[in-house]
Order: C-alpha cells, then sequence, then structure tokens
C-alpha cells in the first residue's frame, strides 16, 4: 500500500499523519519532542504506520461482515492491549537503562528493579477499558508512576529521592531516543491478541494480514519549528502557516479564519475557499500566551496540563490577569492564591489572558470571519475554547466555530495534503 | 535549493565609499589639531551642504549607532545606557549613541570623535530626535539651533510652509553656523554645492530605478542602504559623491548588461524568484542574516521606502541651485518620515506597481514610535489596494535582544510560500 505522510515537528510534540494517495487517512501518530528531532520524527511516523495497520486490521473485520458490536469490543481491546504490549517494551528499555546507569551499586540497582517491577505490575491496569491516563506519552505516564515509587522507597540503602529521580532523568532519554518500528508491528500485534481476554480467529487472521501489506512511503512533506533540522530536501519543506491553513480547510471546507495555538507560538491565518493563506499574523519572539505558559502554570499549580482546562471550567468569577508573561503571570498566580482567590477562578482569568492575546493577533491578520476554526494543541482545552467562543462573538458578532477532536493533527495532516499534491504532481511528470 | 552563488570581491564603488567613510572620519579625529569644527545632525532633513557651506563637519549619530550595531558594540552601549537610568522602551538608536558616548565615543572606523561645536536639529517628523539633542546638550554644552519642519499632513507642500522653513534658514540656521564656524554664508558656493548634489542625485536615482528591471541587479533595500550611505550622510554636495554615484552607476550599468542578479551576503543571485517592497528600518545587529533569509528564498527588494528617510530622489526631487533655499526647504519637508500615513499608503502602491512586485513585507522596529505607528494601518490598507500579498516582521534596530532569527525565518518561509501558492493558483 502507497502512502504519503506530513510530519509537524512542533516545539512540544512532534505528529505524523499517514493519508493513502486519495487523502484517505490511514494513521497517525503523535510523540514529546525531544533535543532529536530526527527521532522524534522517527517515534511518529512510527507511531502512524502502527495506527495505519490498525486501521487495516478493521477493514479486514469489515470485509468479513463481523457482527458490529462485538467488532468494536474486539478492536478496542486489541489496541488498548497494543499500546500495553509497546508501553511493557518501552519499561523493559528502561529497566536496562537504570540498571545499566546503577551499575556497581547493588543497592542502588535492586530498588530501581523493585520500582520498575511494581510498574510491570500496574501496566495492565492502566490500559484497562475506561482507565484514564494523565499523558499520551511513555516519558510522563512512566515518569510518574517511577517517581511516586521512587518517593517510597527513597532512604533505602542510602539511596535518596534525588539519586533515583536524577537516574530516571537520564535513563529516560535513552528509552524514547529509541526509534519508532514499523517492523514490530506483527510481533507486538501478536503479544496482544495473546493477552486479550477473548479473541477470535477472524480477528488474529486479519492481524497478520494487515501485519504483512508492505507499506509504501511515495513523498512526505515536513512542517513546525524543527523542520529545519530534518535532513529533507527543501522542496519537502511547507511552512506550519500553509499547512495549518490546508489542514483547517480539509478538516471543515467553509473555514475562512483559521486560530492556531501551539507550543511557543500562535497565529491567525486567513484563507480562500480553496484553503489557501491570503493572509497571516504570528506572536513575536516572545511565546508568552502559547501552550508552554498553561504548562508553566500547571507546574505551578502542581497540576497536569491536561487538568487546567476542566479545572478553570468550574469558575464562576474569573479573576482578572493582566499578564500573558509566563514568568509575571506565575507571580500573580501565587499572589492571587495567597489572597485566597479560588484555583478555578485563576486559571479562568489565566485562559482569558491567553485568548485576549490571541483576539489581537487575529484583528491583526484581518479579524474572524465565518467560518472559524481553532487548531493546534491548547483547542483541547475547553476553558480556553469557552473564552474564545464568548470573545469571538462579542467582538465580530456570530461565528461557527469548529474544532476537530485531531485538531492537535491539523498541521501534520496540511503537511500530508501538500505530500499527495507533490505525489500527484510527480505522477503526472513521469 | 541555492539560487546564489559564492561571495565575489566587494565592489569598487563598496571600497571607495569605505575609503570616504575613513577619510571623514580620521578628520573628524584630528580636529584638536586641525581646528575644524563639527555639527551633530540626523539623517532625515540633513542640510549637510549648508554645515559644509562654512567648511564645518557633519557628524550623524543614528549612522554611528547603526554602524556600532554592525561592528558588534551595540549590545555593551545598550546595556551601558541602561545602566545609566535609560528605560529599555527608549529608542535603541539613542541608548546606542550614548552608551558609545560613555565608553569613550569611539566611532565606527575606532578613532575618537569630537564633542560637537554645534547640535543642529532638523526636526522631520521624529520627536525622538529632539530628545536625543536634548541629552546631547546635557552632556556637553554644545549651542543648539532647531530647524522646525512642518509635517506635511495633507500629503503636498504648501508655499507657507516653504516659506517657513527658508525663514528658519534664513533666520536661526545660518547665523548659529556662521556663529560657531567665524565664516560668512557664501551664496555661490551652496550654488555650486547643490549643483554637485543633484548630479549625484540623477545617478542614485537612476540605480534605485534599476531594480524596475528583471532580474534587479540590485537589492534596493540591503544593498540599497549602502547606495544611500553617502547621500544620506556627510557627504552630499561634493565631488567625492558625485564620484562615487558615477561609479556605482556604471556599475549596476555593468550587471544590468550582463543579466546579473543583485550581489547578497550569499553570492550573486542567480535566479530571482520573488520581488518585494519593504516597509521600515532593517535590522543592523544581524544584518547579514536577515538579508541572507530573503536572498536563500531567491527574493529581492525592489523597493523600499528606508531608502528615502533622507529624501525622495526617485520621485523627482532635486536640489536646486537656482532656488537654493527652498530647494532645501522642500528637501526637508519630503522626508519619508515628515510623509502622512495617507501619502505612505500611497508611495508603497506605486513601488508595487510600478516596480512590478509580488507583495509588501513590513519590517516593524520596537524602537521607532516614528516609523512603526500606523504600520498595520499602512499593510492593511496597501492589501486591500493593490490586492498583492503583505507580511509582517518584528526586530529592531540595535538591540540585538530583539532579534529572533527562528521567529523570523518562519515569517519570511511563509509569506513567500504564500506567495508561491497564490501565484500557482492564478497560473491555475
Amino acid at each position: 500500500m502507497r502512502y504519503v505522510v506530513g510530519i509537524d515537528l512542533g516545539s512540544t510534540t512532534t505528529k505524523a499523519v499517514v493519508l493513502d494517495e486519495s487523502c484517505r487517512p490511514l494513521g497517525r501518530g503523535i510523540t514529546n519532542s525531544r533535543s532529536n528531532y530526527q527521532v522524534a520524527c522517527d517515534v511518529a511516523l512510527g507511531e502512524a504506520l502502527n495506527s495505519a495497520r490498525l486501521g487495516l486490521v478493521a477493514a479486514e473485520l469489515d470485509a468479513s461482515a463481523f457482527p458490529p458490536a462485538r467488532r468494536s469490543e474486539l478492536l478496542g481491546e486489541l489496541e488498548r492491549r497494543f499500546r500495553e504490549q509497546q508501553y511493557r517494551a518501552q519499561l523493559g528499555r528502561l529497566a536496562d537503562a537504570l540498571a545499566s546507569r546503577a551499575d556497581g551499586d547493588a543497592g542502588l540497582r535492586s530498588i530501581v528493579e523493585n520500582i520498575v517491577e511494581r510498574m510491570g505490575v500496574e501496566a495492565h491496569a492502566l490500559f484497562a477499558p475506561g482507565a484514564s491516563r494523565k499523558s499520551d506519552f511513555f516519558r510522563d505516564l512512566a515518569g510518574s508512576r517511577y517517581l511516586a515509587l521512587a518517593e517510597e522507597h527513597a532512604g533505602e540503602r542510602g539511596a535518596g529521592f534525588d539519586r533515583l529521580a536524577g537516574l530516571y532523568d537520564k535513563a529516560i532519554l535513552e528509552v524514547e531516543n529509541a526509534p519508532g518500528d514499523d517492523a514490530r508491528f506483527g510481533e507486538t500485534a501478536r503479544a496482544a491478541l495473546a493477552s486479550m481476554s477473548s479473541s477470535e480467529d477472524v480477528l488474529a487472521t486479519a492481524v497478520e494480514r494487515a501485519a504483512r501489506v508492505p507499506l509504501e512511503r511515495v513523498t512526505c512533506v515536513g512542517t513546525g519549528y524543527g523542520r529545519a533540522t530534518l535532513p529533507f530536501p527543501r522542496e519537502w519543506i511547507r511552512s506550519e502557516i500553509l499547512c495549518h491553513g490546508l489542514g483547517a480547510h480539509h478538516l471543515f471546507p467553509g473555514t475562512r479564519t483559521v486560530l492556531d495555538i501551539g507550543g511557543q507560538d500562535t497565529k491567525a491565518i486567513q484563507v480562500d475557499e480553496q484553503g489557501l493563506v491570503t493572509s497571516f499574523q504570528m506572536n513575536d519572539r516572545c511565546a508568552a500566551g502559547c501552550g508552554r505558559y498553561l504548562g508553566y502554570i500547571a507546574d505551578e499549580m502542581s497540576l497536569g496540563l491536561h487538568e487546567l482546562g476542566p479545572m478553570a471550567c468550574k469558575s464562576r468569577r474569573s479573576v482578572r490577569i493582566s499578564s500573558t508573561c509566563t514568568v509575571f503571570a506565575g507571580a500573580e498566580v501565587r499572589e492571587r492564591l495567597s489572597l485566597g482567590e479560588k484555583r478555578e477562578d485563576i486559571l479562568a482569568g489565566l485562559h482569558r489572558a491567553i485568548v485576549l492575546r490571541a483576539m489581537s493577533l487575529l484583528a491583526r491578520s484581518g479579524g474572524v470571519k465565518d467560518e472559524f476554526t481553532f487548531t493546534g494543541g491548547v483547542a483541547r482545552n475547553p476553558a480556553a475554547v469557552e473564552a474564545l467562543r464568548r470573545l469571538v462573538t462579542e467582538n465580530y458578532g456570530a461565528r461557527t466555530l469548529n474544532i476537530s477532536p485531531d485538531s492537535i493533527y491539523t498541521g501534520a495532516l496540511g503537511a500530508a495534503l501538500f505530500a499527495q499534491r507533490e505525489a500527484g504532481k510527480r505522477a503526472s511528470a513521469a | 535549493m541555492s539560487t546564489t552563488t559564492m561571495a565575489p570581491l566587494k565592489d569598487r564603488s563598496q571600497l571607495r565609499q569605505k575609503q570616504m567613510i575613513a577619510a571623514h572620519f580620521a578628520r573628524l579625529a584630528r580636529t584638536a589639531e586641525s581646528g575644524e569644527k563639527s555639527v551633530y545632525t540626523f539623517v532625515p532633513g540633513n542640510l549637510t551642504e549648508l554645515v559644509r557651506n562654512f567648511d564645518l563637519l557633519p557628524v550623524l549619530p543614528e549612522i554611528n549607532a547603526l554602524q556600532s550595531s554592525m561592528r558588534g558594540k551595540s549590545k555593551e552601549y545598550i546595556a551601558l545606557a541602561e545602566k545609566l537610568g535609560h528605560s529599555e522602551d527608549v529608542c535603541s538608536y539613542v541608548k546606542c549613541d550614548i552608551g558609545m558616548l560613555k565608553s569613550g565615543n569611539v566611532g565606527p572606523t575606532g578613532e575618537r570623535l569630537p564633542a560637537p561645536d554645534l547640535l543642529l536639529l532638523s526636526y522631520t517628523g521624529c520627536f525622538t530626535f529632539m530628545k536625543w539633542f536634548e541629552l546631547l546638550r546635557q552632556e556637553y554644552g554644545a549651542p543648539t539651533v532647531m530647524l522646525h519642519v512642518p509635517y506635511q499632513a495633507d500629503g503636498v507642500i504648501t508655499d507657507a510652509m516653504r516659506r517657513y522653513v527658508v525663514a528658519q534658514l534664513e533666520k536661526k540656521v545660518i547665523p548659529a553656523l556662521e556663529k560657531v564656524s567665524g565664516k560668512k554664508f557664501d551664496l555661490d558656493k551652496l550654488r555650486e554645492q547643490l549643483r554637485l548634489s543633484a548630479q549625484a542625485e540623477d545617478d542614485l536615482a537612476w540605480v534605485l530605478h534599476s531594480a524596475k528591471h528583471r532580474p534587479s541587479p540590485i537589492d534596493a533595500y540591503f544593498g540599497g542602504v549602502y547606495y544611500i550611505g553617502p547621500m544620506f550622510s556627510a557627504f552630499r554636495g561634493t565631488q567625492d559623491a558625485v564620484d562615487y554615484y558615477r561609479e556605482l552607476r556604471a556599475e549596476v550599468q555593468e550587471r544590468l548588461d550582463a543579466g546579473l542578479g543583485p550581489v547578497t551576503p550569499a553570492g550573486t543571485m542567480e535566479h530571482e524568484k520573488f520581488r518585494v517592497v519593504v516597509e521600515g528600518p532593517p535590522n543592523w545587529t544581524s544584518f547579514n542574516e536577515f538579508w541572507r533569509m530573503f536572498a536563500d528564498e531567491g527574493a529581492v527588494v525592489v523597493a523600499s521606502t528606508y531608502t528615502k528617510v533622507g529624501g525622495f530622489y526617485d520621485f523627482g526631487y532635486r536640489h536646486d541651485p537656482e532656488h537654493p533655499l527652498e530647494s532645501l526647504a522642500d528637501y526637508c519637508l519630503g522626508c519619508y518620515t515628515n510623509l502622512d500615513l495617507g501619502t505612505r499608503v500611497d508611495v508603497l502602491c506605486r513601488y508595487l506597481e510600478e516596480y512590478d512586485a509580488d507583495g509588501l513585507l513590513v519590517h516593524s522596529v520596537k524602537s521607532c514610535n516614528s516609523f512603526s505607528a500606523g504600520q498595520l494601518v499602512m499593510l492593511a490598507e496597501v492589501e486591500k489596494r493593490t490586492g498583492r500579498p503583505v507580511g509582517f516582521l518584528e526586530s529592531d534596530l540595535v538591540d540585538p535582544r530583539y532579534f529572533s532569527a527562528a521567529n523570523l525565518k518562519n515569517r519570511l518561509e511563509s509569506y513567500f510560500q504564500m506567495v508561491a501558492q497564490k501565484r500557482a493558483g492564478a497560473r491555475r
């Protein structure tokens, strides 16, 4: 099967979207970005191809006219167990990396072995139906458990918490810098099948078939902040502004204005009826009011990033936050907390502050036209969406606000669409 | 894919300019022995011919600031000025100059600059210039004379405005220059100076107009700032300037005949992909890096407004020996910084049209309120009138803290890809 791929190397996460040659979505993958962009790119692509193969499994089941309810039950469990197997494989690599770093200190080694063993025991529950996970990334998932367990074990055999935490910080780099591997799909999927509570022969057959489908990459387009670091020819690189414009247009063809709030920049983009960018504005060198700002605030309040929006939505009386400067806002949050303000009210004020900054860029770029599509990681935050909806209505009147559940993939999707066009051009030239 | 070849040696004209500047600064460094006197003044509305009429030597603080920046000195100068109490929000040219002054007043060529014998403020729209000279007056205690140039609020120069400026030249500026120099004003000499000015201006205008060709043999922004150097600084009205512009014109003619593109930091541009108009001053701290971002995209700037801050020669204005003081007045009144927003929009639209440019880029600098105020309004208006893609870039003049290469590159790449997309769309 031939495919095209778009990769968005953002400052916080790296995303890959895989399409077939007629722009049908095959799969997508995401990983946290790191110092080595090439690895991040490989991992995201590996994930996207895995999800493409899981999609092939689903298509196989469709072809065999399997009962729909049973089908979705089986596919759901297969995917969860597949993720669990991946998690376990990474846990194995983490154990090796920790052990090699603790080498020579038998006491330390035994503590980390103990911790990782306990993490292994917990893994099944982590991917149980309906289980909530704080993050999509191994670093965060494993990190939070490792640190919690390290706290319990600290002090044993003379190993302090800082030493245990330092060991993890080094080991995790090695684990997450291991490239993603599509070749392991069959092996991982078979292990997942074996661990399922109940399976069916038809599913096993579908997995085997999907694992054997050759996947052939036709073209690849990269975008995002790290794009220049990719070993791509210049023609394979597109600005994220164009990619977000095209991706938003593909998801919502009526789109005329796009707002993308990413990790370290915010972009207001106007597009025409074909998804071509007609004008844009972005934040200056200061990343105040971008996704990272929310990340720092989450740290400041000892919350997970995913928890910020839902908590802010509980607010009845938003506190006015004057600064979108990350440093000043941190100080303001502490001050407000000390004055006894509620966390949810402070958070509601912070969300409004970042959206106000985006409103200024939108105004500069030519305003908010109908339809209006919100993309990027921050579009998944319900409090940011609510603040945006209110301010847009106040300033521009009623607008259709589109938000895809896959908003974080919009840039990568746009890149994949450019890749598909590139493939089309090449085919017609040949 | 690179669109340029390896950098050639510097042009003859550029070497000549360097020698002219070196000789001028050497002369400034020797004033203690030679007894020559110096007049500090600013580029927009500079009265160089008049200053030189009295054999006085012009010093241009904002040129010193930008050259300090290109030598990598502005960071420490600005830090020193801030230590002395100047806020982060003060124009970075001012702080760079104050920092240089407080660090021994060593100029761009490494030689010491003399204290001013006169501060001549020809006010053409920049309020900061007034404050800047207040600071210098406090520092040096030098006599100060101010020429008030009325703002072109309606985009026209009226007789009353002209008479108002001429009267100040006669009653304030010339007497002040006579007093500091101890010499009488020489009208015949001024006519001869203005004749030389007009001659050089003809050649400069020709060079600027050469960008109408495809490919353009010059870059009218990054290259343009070199071309305007002698004209906007200490040399207008001298034979040196005439010779420089004659030589420059011949070089550009050669490039034109050979069908060559401009010389950029990455070498001669071989394939002109984009033609743009730029509004706003350049960034000086990373001048070549910024230029290269354009060159790497195959983008050439065919017209810029910054190269008009010291006079609008491409639209036909010339210093006139037949009407010496009136033409000096018209010169001051016509500087870009003295124009209202409507006229600035007209100028930009005219450039886009006459130079057949793909679009407009505005480079907004944090330091300069005079330039930046209204730029977003202008941007929107130009886009509305011409339908050509516009883009907005932000950094600073000489404060390196405000230059974010990744951010600028991102915006430029996005902009040029947007232009290319639009072009491809139009062809479909």
